[in-house]
């Protein structure tokens, strides 16, 4: 940030740092529209799902498992295991969005995926004093939403024409975005421990009912990597990097380098 | 299921989820949370996307298949080089999904 931020500036520059995560979102929202509505869900339906859950991987899986005939319950509880993360995510945060008010804590409450985490997360833990970054967070927020809704209704409409579109694998499309923001974090012994240890996990877990295994996984990375920080006599995880660092409070932010 | 079980069902979706990212960002925020705490919610975004990405590269049909016909594996590698050695999200993306594409169209 050269220049002094201002509100416009942050929402500018919280749309361009989002860019590339909503490019990832793109193929993933169409291929979304297209296999609930192939699997049996209206079109309104859908699109309502979108507007009003805006969560993607639970919105697949709860596609998919309503398209296999599941009840409500099951899937409403799938989408809250699944979602457990983005409680963490909000604490994460929560440090930072202590001054908001609640017209401000309740869209971005709502508006709090994957992406808009992991790009603000980093705008937050910048050394700088602007006093507007949560209209970076809104920014980021409303172009993954806008979008999200566009590609849900172009996959809507492709899923009707062309019955064969939601076979065609475009659902790589989150992993390689996940991939391109897990990759360049694993910076320090710690993360790469936990890295280890989330993806054996998560693989020999894969069986577990609910998506538990998610949950199991991410809990044992994380526990691997606060042991191997202690033994490393408690080095920050991520002081090897210039964008990456976590402050311990809000009040005592980690130097940028 | 009818028009109103969709409906219920996304109601249950919506609230779950809100209910879940809002609190923490909004009430947690008011605490102070412990050290531990702090230190443990580092390693959230790495575990949990982690946890996301190697099932689905190693086991896209839900076995374990480590071959070269494994466009998941094989893309999925390609895109984590690409990322390492440039940390840039967009070329990541754009190159995974690139070679992911061709590998599958290869294998058939």
């Amino acid at each position: 940030m050269e220049k002094t931020p201002t509100r416009r500036s942050e929402f500018i520059a919280g749309v361009k740092d989002t860019f590339p995560l909503v490019l990832g979102a793109i193929p993933f929202g169409i291929i979304f529209g297209a296999v609930a509505v192939t699997g049996g869900m209206s079109p309104a339906a859908t699109i309502g799902m979108s507007v009003f859950v805006f969560a993607g991987s639970s919105q697949f899986v709860g596609a998919g498992l309503f398209g296999q005939g599941v009840g409500a319950g099951v899937i409403i509880l799938t989408t809250f295991v699944l979602n457990l993360r983005h409680a963490l995510y909000g604490a994460s945060l929560a440090p930072y969005a202590r001054n908001l008010s609640q017209r401000w804590l309740l869209p971005l409450g709502f508006w709090l995926t994957d992406e808009t985490y992991a790009v603000v997360i980093r705008r937050y833990q910048q050394n700088d004093t602007s006093p507007y970054k949560h209209w970076y967070f809104l920014g980021s927020s409303v172009f993954m939403y806008s979008n999200w809704q566009v590609c849900t209704i172009i996959g809507v409409v492709a899923g009707q024409q062309f019955k064969e579109l939601a076979n065609l694998g475009l659902d790589f499309a989150m992993v390689v975005t996940f991939i391109g923001i897990v990759v360049p974090l694993i910076v320090s012994r710690p993360m790469l421990a936990c890295t280890l240890v989330a993806g054996i996990v998560a693989v020999l877990a894969n069986g577990m009912p609910n998506k538990l295994g998610l949950m199991a996984a991410a809990l044992a990375g994380i526990a691997a990597g606060m042991i191997v920080e202690s033994l490393q006599g408690r080095k920050d995880p991520a002081d090897q990097t210039d964008k990456n660092e976590t402050p311990r409070t809000a009040e005592e932010p980690v130097s940028s380098l | 299921m009818t028009n109103g079980t969709e409906w219920l069902l996304i109601l249950g979706m919506a609230v779950v989820t809100f209910g879940v990212r809002y609190p923490m960002l909004a009430i947690v925020g008011r605490l102070q949370l412990p050290d531990t705490v702090v230190r443990a919610l580092r390693y959230v975004p790495v575990a949990v996307l982690t946890a996301i990405i190697v099932p689905a590269m190693l086991m896209p049909k839900g076995e374990i298949e480590l071959k070269p016909s494994n466009s998941y594996l094989i893309g999925g590698i390609i895109a984590g080089l690409v990322a390492w050695r440039t940390k840039n999200l967009l070329l990541t993306i754009v190159v995974g999904m690139a070679a992911f594409l061709l590998l599958r169209a290869i294998s058939g």
